[in-house]
C-alpha cells in the first residue's frame, strides 16, 4: 500500500468559498440527511401498522419540540436535495452547464427551497393546534 | 472517444470500466431520482393535507386503505431506500480509506436499505388490509 505517499492536491480549505461548491457539498449533506430522515417515515408507517399506542408515540413525538426541528430539518433538506435534484438531472441532459447557467440555476434551487419550506410550513402552523 | 486507444479490446467489448460495473449504478441512481420527482410531490402534498386534517389513524387508515395511495406510498419507499443506499455508497466510497472498513459500511448500508424498505412495505400493507 503506497496510497499514502502519492502527491495530495491543496486541502480543501485554501479554497474560497464558492455557490457552486458550496451547493454541491450541501447536495450530499441533505442526502446523508434524508437517509436518516427516512427512518421518520418507516417509524410512522410501522407505527400505524402497530397500533393505537404506536401511533399515539409516534405523534406525540412529531408534535414534541424535538420532533418539529427534525421536521423542519427534513422539509429542508427534502426541498433542497429535490430542487438541487432537478438540476443535477437537467445537467445530466447536457444542458445547463455554461458558468453563468450553473451560477442563475443554484440562486434557483436556494429561492425554490426557501419558498417551498416557508408556504410548507405556513399550512403547517395555520392547521397545527386547530 | 481519445480513451478507447489505452483500452484492451476485450475491456472495450465488456464495456464495464476500471470500476468494474460499468454505468449501472449511474443510471440507477437517475432511474430512481426520476421516480421519486412525481412520487415526493404526491407525498409532501399528501402528507401536508393529513397533518393539517389532524393525522390520526383512523383518518391515516382509510387513506392507506385505498388502492392507489398504498402503491404509490410502497413505490415511495422502494425508490427512496434504493435511490439512498446508492448515494450512501458512493459517499462511503469517496470518504472511508479503509478497504475493509469501506466494504463492511457498504453492506451494512445495502442490509438496512432492504430491512427499512421490507419494514416500511409491510406496513403499508397491513394498514391497508386491517386498517
Amino acid at each position: 500500500m503506497t496510497s499514502d505517499r502519492r502527491p495530495l492536491s491543496p486541502h480543501l480549505q485554501i479554497y474560497r468559498w464558492q455557490l457552486t461548491s458550496a451547493l454541491s457539498i450541501l447536495h450530499r449533506f441533505s442526502g446523508i440527511a434524508l437517509s436518516a430522515g427516512s427512518l421518520l417515515l418507516v417509524w410512522w408507517l410501522v407505527a400505524a401498522a402497530t397500533g393505537p399506542r404506536s401511533y399515539a408515540g409516534v405523534q406525540h413525538f412529531l408534535g414534541s419540540w424535538l420532533g418539529r426541528i427534525l421536521l423542519f430539518g427534513w422539509s429542508v433538506a427534502l426541498y433542497y436535495h429535490f430542487c438541487n435534484g432537478l438540476r443535477h438531472l437537467w445537467w445530466d441532459s447536457g444542458r445547463g452547464l455554461e458558468l453563468p447557467q450553473v451560477y442563475a440555476g443554484g440562486w434557483m434551487v436556494l429561492g425554490a427551497t426557501v419558498v417551498l419550506t416557508v408556504v410548507t410550513w405556513i399550512i403547517a402552523i395555520a392547521h397545527w393546534s386547530a | 472517444m481519445a480513451g478507447s486507444r489505452m483500452r484492451s479490446p476485450l475491456g472495450r467489448a465488456i464495456g464495464l470500466g476500471s470500476a468494474k460495473e460499468g454505468v449501472d449504478h449511474w443510471w440507477a441512481q437517475r432511474i430512481t431520482a426520476l421516480a421519486l420527482v412525481p412520487l415526493v410531490v404526491w407525498f409532501v402534498i399528501s402528507v401536508v393535507g393529513l397533518a393539517s386534517a389532524g393525522a390520526d389513524l383512523p383518518m391515516l387508515a382509510a387513506w392507506v386503505g385505498y388502492p392507489l395511495p398504498a402503491v404509490l406510498l410502497i413505490l415511495l419507499v422502494v425508490a427512496t431506500f434504493y435511490h439512498g443506499a446508492l448515494g450512501l455508497q458512493v459517499v462511503i466510497e469517496d470518504w472511508v480509506a479503509v478497504e475493509g472498513l469501506r466494504l463492511g459500511l457498504i453492506i451494512t448500508v445495502k442490509l438496512a436499505a432492504i430491512l427499512l424498505a421490507v419494514l416500511g412495505i409491510f406496513a403499508v400493507v397491513k394498514i391497508s388490509f386491517t386498517g
